[in-house]
């Protein structure tokens, strides 16, 4: 696909960053393979495998059986023995069928063994709503993920960050989560053509201001950047940080800018109660107190499964609006 | 075969599977032209098997279902007009707009559920079993699943505990030789299903999920078993889905032949059983035609009621989250 006209700059869409991505560390690392459902000659259900199986193979994109727990299994055991996996759990809302290998296996083996065993896995998964596929398949759960000691959870929301974020986390000898979004498919965004990582823990300003730090999760941050106009015309001049990377969080760059604008808003598609973003409100009220002139908001979806109908969903999806909103009721305008 | 069943039976069998194949064949219709949102997995092709089965239960008997669970409801009794007004959302579907086609349901006709996660039907039958024989009722719990389902952990735990509990259960798989776009060679190195039975102590049968009477004679089966305190039974019906795996046409990806489809639908279970009706004279061509048009027009009726329903409030998106306690 690549014209490789020199230093011109390219688009992709986030789907074919994802791909780019994936294919590049199958050339670089020798003991990488995919395995998930569908991942090869269907080319995954969200189309980001498309041209892997005829490349590589099947040995190196597998077909596996609908059986989570036996494709996390597989990636514990083949990573802790000179594998490099990169597994495919579709949507995910399926972690909960997977939830033991991760949690109890994955996260725990290193650690547990006295620090013998490496396991450099990683995992690409589907989440996010906005495409009434309802409660089962629109889940964002990363903050399950987050809470456990020994895996790295990564959300990009461009494709530049896909491609990035993915090849650093096939790099990592550590189990990592790449947390993917459905709406985000089609975005378009420049993305170089030759290997490069977006690194793990580092978050991103997209954009600079001087009166409020928006911290967005993943696809929260278009909304973000959709609610600087309006935000401008209450007189809030807003700077919006990409997080990236929620485990490990990269505190310092958030407490930097809020040095700046002394007032902060998270916001993620996640459920808000319990979400990350509670989290973050506490690191910064511990550490970023003095510079604080107000109590940090937080943006999230309702305390709901995601329904399916169109009418509920567009209520249930955290958007621009609800920033704005979230902001006048913080900052009392 | 057919003969001794009755004319009243055999009627009922048809009106079942014609109401499934019309229903789907608008959903798709519907879902393809955007009118319904969201993802459709269509019944077409399967509709012995949920027809058959169902003819032995009544409202009482609860079945679990699949993310392909339309026309589990529809053979359970599910009203057209409740189901469109699901799919498109509406406060006046079986689930108030919230599941969808994913997870329609109807706890009062015992339809526990459509599921987006495969293989999350079985234990929940299992459940259900569990508790109807704890409560000491004669009732059965039927679990609705795919090839495909049977690979996950979920069915082969559900499966242990509902011999080794002896529970008035009924696993029937139906087997449509793929799951999503991989075909059952390359999932299982079992080409039975039911094979998987024995490892659990319960009987494993295999029929022909195109021959609603034999679907209907093996179910009989299972479900007498399973009603006279016997324990579960593995019913593998092997099928083949029409449509796509998502709506008709779905992604367009080239997986199975058109050949292989072709020689499927030879042996669609309805046309097979209209000819055997005609032949033995329980339907006349004129009959079946009215059941037809008797479908089609509560279909119309149907979408138009779920066109003409409002969508939820807002506000009902908090409720029912958790039930209230009542009153005491
Ligand atoms: C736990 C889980 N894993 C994966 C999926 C994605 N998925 C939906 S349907 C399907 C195929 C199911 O195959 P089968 O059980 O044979 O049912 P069929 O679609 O053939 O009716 C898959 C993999 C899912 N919904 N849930
Ligand atoms: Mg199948």
């Amino acid at each position: 696909m690549s014209e490789a006209k020199e230093q011109k700059p390219r688009k992709l869409p986030y789907v074919a960053a994802i791909t780019e991505g994936v294919r590049q560390v199958l050339i670089e690392q020798e003991n990488a393979f995919v395995a998930g459902e569908d991942v090869g000659q269907a080319g995954s259900v969200f189309g980001y495998y498309q041209g892997l199986f005829d490349e590589f193979g099947k040995d190196r994109i597998i077909d596996t059986p609908i059986s989570e727990k036996g494709i996390i299994g597989l990636g514990v055991g083949a990573s802790a023995t000179g594998c490099r996996p990169i597994l495919d759990l579709m949507f995910m809302d399926f972690i909960g069928e997977c939830m033991d290998e991760i949690a109890n296996q994955m996260a725990k083996m290193r650690f547990m063994f006295g620090g013998a065993a490496t396991l450099p896995v990683t995992v690409l998964t589907m989440a996010g709503a906005g495409i009434n596929l309802a409660a089962q398949h629109s889940q964002s759960l990363e903050a399950w993920l987050a809470h456990l000691p020994g895996v790295k959870v990564v959300m990009p929301s461009n494709a530049y960050d896909a491609k990035g974020l993915i090849i650093a986390a096939a790099r990592d000898d550590n189990p990592v989560f790449v947390v993917l979004n459905k709406m985000s498919l089609a975005l378009q965004a420049e993305v170089p053509e030759e290997m490069y990582e977006v690194p793990i823990g580092k978050a991103e300003i997209v954009r600079e201001g001087k009166d409020m730090t928006i911290l967005a999760i993943g696809r929260m941050v278009h909304e973000a950047l959709a609610a600087v106009e309006p935000l401008k015309e209450l007189g809030v001049d807003a700077e919006v940080i990409d997080v990236r990377s929620i485990q490990p969080f990269d505190t310092d760059t958030a407490i930097e800018s809020l040095r700046k604008t002394h007032r902060g808003l998270i916001v993620h598609e996640a459920v808000r109660f319990g979400g990350f973003g509670g989290e973050i409100a506490a690191q910064l009220q511990e550490l970023a107190f003095d510079y604080l002139d107000a109590p940090i908001a937080r943006v999230g979806a309702p305390f709901s499964p995601v329904p399916f109908s169109p009418a509920l969903e567009k209520v249930y999806l955290p958007n621009a609006e609800a920033i704005v909103a979230e902001v006048r009721k913080t900052l009392g305008i | 075969m057919a003969k001794k069943l009755s004319n009243k039976i055999l009627k009922e069998l048809h009106l079942r599977m014609v109401r499934i194949r019309r229903f789907e064949e608008e959903a798709g219709k519907m879902m393809e032209n955007g009118k319904i949102p969201g993802a459709l997995h269509l019944y077409v092709g399967q509709e012995a098997i949920a027809s058959g089965v169902m003819q032995h239960l009544s409202e009482l008997d609860q079945i679990t279902s699949t993310h392909r669970g339309h026309g589990h409801l529809i053979a359970k009794g599910g009203e057209f007009s409740r189901m469109f007004a699901e799919l498109y959302g509406k406060a006046t579907g079986y689930c108030r707009g919230k599941g969808g086609s994913m997870h329609i349901s109807n706890m009062d006709l015992g339809m526990l559920g459509a599921n987006g996660i495969v293989g999350g039907g079985p234990p929940i039958a299992m459940g259900a079993a569990f508790s109807n024989k704890f409560r000491k009722t004669k009732q059965v719990a039927v679990a609705f699943f795919g090839d495909g389902a049977s690979n996950e952990g979920s069915f082969h735990e559900a499966a242990n505990m509902a011999a080794l509990f002896k529970l008035p259960c009924v696993f029937v798989c139906e087997n449509n030789g793929y799951g999503e776009y991989t075909p059952q060679a390359n999932h299982q190195a079992v080409v039975d299903v039911a094979d998987r039975a024995a490892g659990y102590g319960m009987p494993g049968v295999v029929v022909d999920g195109m021959d609603v009477i034999a679907v209907y004679e093996a179910a009989e089966e299972a479900i007498k078993r399973a009603r006279a305190g016997d324990g579960p039974t593995l019913l593998e019906c092997k099928t083949y889905r029409f449509y796509d795996h998502v709506g008709v046409r779905g992604m367009g990806l080239t997986y199975r032949t058109d050949e292989e489809l072709e020689e499927w639908k030879k042996r669609d279970a309805i046309k097979g059983f209209e000819e055997r009706l005609l032949q033995i004279g329980t339907l006349t061509q004129k009959a079946i035609d009215a059941v037809y048009a008797n479908t089609n027009a509560e279909i119309e009726e149907a979408i138009q009621f779920a066109e003409d329903s409002p969508f939820p409030h807002p506000d009902e998106l908090l409720e029912d989250v958790y039930s209230v306690r009542s009153e005491v």
